[in-house]
């Protein structure tokens, strides 16, 4: 019971927090996700992320139901979804009743203005400590820098992904699901196939 | 039909054909409620996209809210939010109940892994759109550098970080601006 309500409240917190789509929440899940124990390490949340990201459906929900399930079977994953949708229902209820004035206010476009570089910045340092964590094996901390070997077959797909991602079929980029599977497709080829 | 079941069908079916959340929405939204459903005007549609991004949480929930509240008030808004999370949902639980069969697996391993190299790839173009639409203005390059700096030194401080990049959005929006400098 613990576990669920737990759940569900931080992913209340994440919802709340989030502004500007689904990417934004990654940093503060990395945080939680850790805090408590929700996944051994955080470099296990990244495949998490990924199979999220690459499921159709909103990002928050995909990743909720994901790690909710991970850590408490169908009801944690009930509960975690219910808890990231629930502060977008009620403030968007709010607004709906009592007109958009509430948002007009200078103070919220200010705090969005504040908000947004920040958000860009979370998410640099969640890419340079993945990269990190990929190459090396091991989390990033500057005070304590350590590396347990070098995994060259995730920099090799890493390369590729990122060559194959920059291809624009009319002029569209090609779609992150897509990109995705071809990541899987590379990791069984690299490290089950070229590995052994 | 009732509105309350017309609203779950037509929810239903953009959640269950949105790839890449939020934003991807915005097109199936406008053919299903604009044009066929006419619960919203086209020019409601941008209203609806502002307040959205302008307010915390899941852009699609904020989209069916709105929308769900409008054509049917609180049902609405409720019966509009269930069922576009439903499809998601019920697919990532189908999933997640088949890799927690076979994670163990190498070969799931292997995928596992994968994916988490090529996430990295995902998360760079995230940031590449986000730039895109903040632009690079002193103002901005220094909070990202600063965010940079703190969070690659002190851990744990997310939800801090995130709620000091608001403060010093209406600090520096409000008083700054006030003495005539140009943000």
């Amino acid at each position: 019971m613990k576990n669920l309500w737990t759940l569900f409240w931080n992913f209340f917190l994440i919802g709340l927090f989030t502004f500007g789509g689904g990417y934004a929440m990654i940093p503060m899940i990395e945080e939680v996700a850790v805090r408590e124990g929700w996944i051994a390490s955080a470099s296990e949340l990244y495949s998490w992320v990924g199979i999220a990201e690459g499921t159709p459906g909103p990002f928050a929900v995909n990743i909720a139901t994901l790690l909710g399930f991970q850590n408490a079977g169908f009801f944690g994953a009930l509960f975690a979804t219910l808890g990231v949708i629930l502060p977008s229902w009620i403030i968007l209820v709010l607004i709906a009743s009592f007109g958009k004035k509430l948002l007009e206010t200078k103070y919220a476009t200010a705090a969005l203005k504040g908000l947004r570089p920040v958000v860009i910045g979370l998410i640099t340092v969640v890419v340079i400590g993945l990269i990190y964590q990929n190459l090396f094996q091991t989390g990033l901390d500057l005070w304590n820098l350590s590396a347990q070997g070098f995994d060259y077959f995730s920099l090799i797909i890493g390369i590729l992904v990122f060559g194959v991602s920059l291809i624009k079929i009319k002029q569209k980029a090609l779609s992150p699901i897509f990109l995705i599977i071809l990541s899987g497709v590379l990791g069984i080829i690299f490290y089950q196939v070229v590995g052994l | 039909m009732k509105k309350t079941t017309e609203l779950f069908l037509s929810f239903l079916k953009i959640g269950a054909f949105t790839i890449g959340g939020g934003y991807a929405m915005i097109p199936l939204m406008q053919q299903e409620i604009v044009e066929k459903k006419k619960w919203l005007k086209p020019e409601e549609v941008i209203d609806m996209v502002a307040i959205s991004e302008s307010t915390p949480g899941v852009l699609a929930v904020n989209f069916a809210t709105y929308v769900g509240y409008k054509v049917a008030g609180l049902w609405g808004s409720i019966v509009a939010t269930l069922s576009v999370v439903l499809p998601a949902f019920l697919i990532i639980l189908l999933l997640s109940t088949v890799l927690a069969a076979y994670q163990d697996s190498a070969v799931v391993q292997a995928v596992l892994k994968g994916i988490k190299a090529g996430v990295v790839v995902l998360l760079m173009r995230a940031i590449v759109k986000l730039v895109k639409i903040c632009r690079l203005t002193p103002f901005n390059l220094v909070m990202i550098l600063a965010t940079v700096l703190v969070s690659l030194l002190v851990k744990g401080i997310v939800f801090y970080v995130l709620i000091s990049g608001a403060l010093i959005g209406i600090i520096y929006g409000l008083i700054w601006k006030k003495e005539g400098h140009k943000v």
